[in-house]
């Protein structure tokens, strides 16, 4: 699929290949690259996957591997922990409310 | 074109460094190891009073002081007769930018603009992000935020995602990186082809937008009680909001005021480990960040820190992953109040503390945050179970970070735990001291001042590292 010049984007760079990193971080994470991703408008039509520049919020250029395109948050409150029901009704329970007894 | 390889971009770090916050660090420094911190402060040249007429300007501070009628309430019913302090808690999630470091951001960028810096940078995975770019929209300043936000899966932790987008929403350019310390070195790269100010969180300017919230804490308190805090609590992870809070205590009372610091106890889990990243529920305001910067606060972005909480505190306390859940829970149901869990890491500690002290002391916790998808309790705990984190009740003192969080069964077991600041003051001197071997008496007296004790305490350790004094 094609994606317009000017299109919202997310790419992805690698910053440091495994065997450039810093001799100071822990065996696992030396193990892979420190990798960067970074929002902008698209320069030029391209395909997700193609090597492109970018224009950042701050008019910046950088150049990438396309991942996203209009890339959105999807975070959210999780799953329901039951526990948290449990501690509402315990501390409440310690204020004389005998219905959280 | 300069070298942009990660050995040659290191090796610039202090050029790159005194252009980018407009402060010459060596010009402090003196003796074989120290430097004159009060002089260094003065870098940042603003009174009280006009921080406080810019941040009134600008959308911080003057947030409320509420006093948690019921929480106390309830440490009473648990406390022995007598016992239980009143719990006043700083609401700092009314700042603009949903916290604190909204404070800590406004100097910064005050700053920055009226050196006429374009834009400004900081590297932070935390609320402080948000506080940088919300400034910076209000002074019309770009800005980058340099994030480690993903393991090596592209997953991301969701406290710092959240983050990610509030700093958006107030304009800014987000840098998202994976795990690691090398994060700096991205940070220097942009710092030297934007040539935008370094909002760091180290420097005078972030310290003594501070200030501000102590001088305020004590004025509200006094206000509404009659009497100043006998203790106020500080979530502590770089030092910067303990220092800035208890520098601007100083300048509102001469009485006695103790200064506690809380971290999350995040013990066994390495913060530069890409395996452990999506291990731990907290990514602020935890261990990994307290002690290494107590025990040494030049680790930081600037070549001497302005956050040396040793300076100040007189106590350090940590309290359990399970522990800050249960009373982030505890504060919206029993206060209506629901704020992010990080910041409540001093409110567990207040409740525990709470029980030493008498019904007519007064505690006050001195902050909350902004809490929303992501940065919410059950957010948190819902990410960790996926991790496959087993969470329980029972006794938090049984929690293993990165494999369990224990709910707290009942409120009784709340309990923070003493660290050992002996240990950790002597851990400082080491580390200050370095490879040097000759101190002078000067270095000593600066020592005495960087760990707040007296000059045979030092002395003592000195001899203990093999250290002589000419």
């Amino acid at each position: 699929m094609k994606i317009n010049k000017g299109s919202w984007v997310q790419i992805h760079k690698i910053i440091l290949k495994p065997e450039e990193r810093s001799p100071q971080v822990p065996e696992d994470t030396k193990k892979v690259p420190l990798e960067m991703w970074v929002k902008g408008l698209l320069e030029e039509d391209a395909e997700i996957g193609a090597e492109v520049t970018i224009r950042t919020l701050t008019n910046r250029l950088e150049r990438g591997t396309l991942v996203k395109v209009n890339p959105h948050y999807s975070h959210s409150f999780g799953e329901l922990v039951p526990e948290i029901l449990e501690v509402s009704r315990i501390v409440k329970s310690y204020l004389g409310d005998e219905d959280y007894a | 074109m300069h070298d942009k390889s990660y050995q040659a971009v290191m090796a610039r770090k202090n050029a790159i460094m005194k252009k980018s916050v407009g402060i010459d660090y060596d010009f402090f420094e003196y003796g074989r190891i120290s430097f004159d911190y009060e002089k260094m402060m003065q870098e940042a040249p603003y009174t009280l009073e006009e921080v406080m007429a810019i941040q009134q300007t600008y959308g911080v501070g003057n947030t409320p002081l509420k006093e948690l009628k019921n929480i106390t309430k309830l440490v009473r019913k648990i406390a022995k007769p007598g016992k239980g302090a009143r719990i006043f808690i700083k609401d700092e999630a009314q700042n603009d930018s949903g916290s604190f470091k909204a404070r800590r951001a406004s100097l910064s960028c005050y700053h920055a603009k009226r050196l006429g810096f374009k834009g400004v940078i900081t590297a932070t995975s935390g609320n402080y992000g948000a506080a940088v770019a919300s400034q910076s929209a209000k002074h019309g300043l770009k800005c980058i935020v340099v994030q480690e936000c993903f393991d090596s899966k592209g997953v991301g932790q969701p406290e710092i995602i959240e983050k990610a987008r509030k700093c958006e929403a107030f304009g800014a350019e987000v840098v998202q990186l994976s795990v690691g310390p090398e994060l700096f070195y991205t940070f220097l790269i942009l710092l030297e082809e934007t040539g935008y100010f370094n909002a760091s969180l180290y420097t005078p300017y972030a310290i003594k937008g501070i200030e501000t919230l102590g001088y305020e804490l004590v004025k509200q308190c006094e206000a509404q009680t009659g009497r100043v805090p006998d203790v106020v609590i500080c979530t502590n992870a770089g030092g910067g909001n303990l220092t800035g809070t208890a520098r601007g205590i100083k300048q509102a009372t001469d009485k006695k005021v103790q200064i506690v610091a809380a971290s999350v106890n995040l013990k066994g889990l390495h913060m530069a480990s890409d395996t452990h990243f999506n291990r731990k529920s907290f990514t602020t305001g935890h261990t990994g960040f307290g002690i290494p910067f107590s025990t040494y606060p030049d680790r930081s972005d600037v070549p001497r820190s302005a956050a040396r909480p040793l300076r100040y505190l007189d106590r350090y306390v940590t309290v359990n992953q399970g522990e800050v859940f249960f009373v982030t829970e505890m504060l919206a149901a029993l206060e209506g109040m629901e704020r992010g869990p990080a910041g409540n890491t001093s409110l567990a500690a207040a409740i525990s503390i709470a029980q030493e002290l008498d019904q007519d002391q007064i505690i006050v916790v001195q902050e909350t945050e902004y809490t929303g998808a992501g940065k919410h309790h059950n957010a948190q705990l819902a990410f960790a179970r996926e991790n496959g984190i087993r969470i329980m009740f029972g006794d938090p003192r049984e929690e293993v970070p990165g494999e369990s969080i224990i709910l707290p069964k009942s409120p009784e077991l709340i309990k923070a735990q003493d660290l050992d600041l002996t240990h950790i003051k002597k851990s400082c001197i080491k580390n200050l001291c370095g490879e040097v071997s000759e101190l002078t008496r000067e270095d000593v007296k600066f020592l005495c001042e960087e760990v707040k004790e007296k000059e045979v305490f030092v002395l003592n350790c000195l001899k203990e590292l093999n250290k002589e004094v000419i």
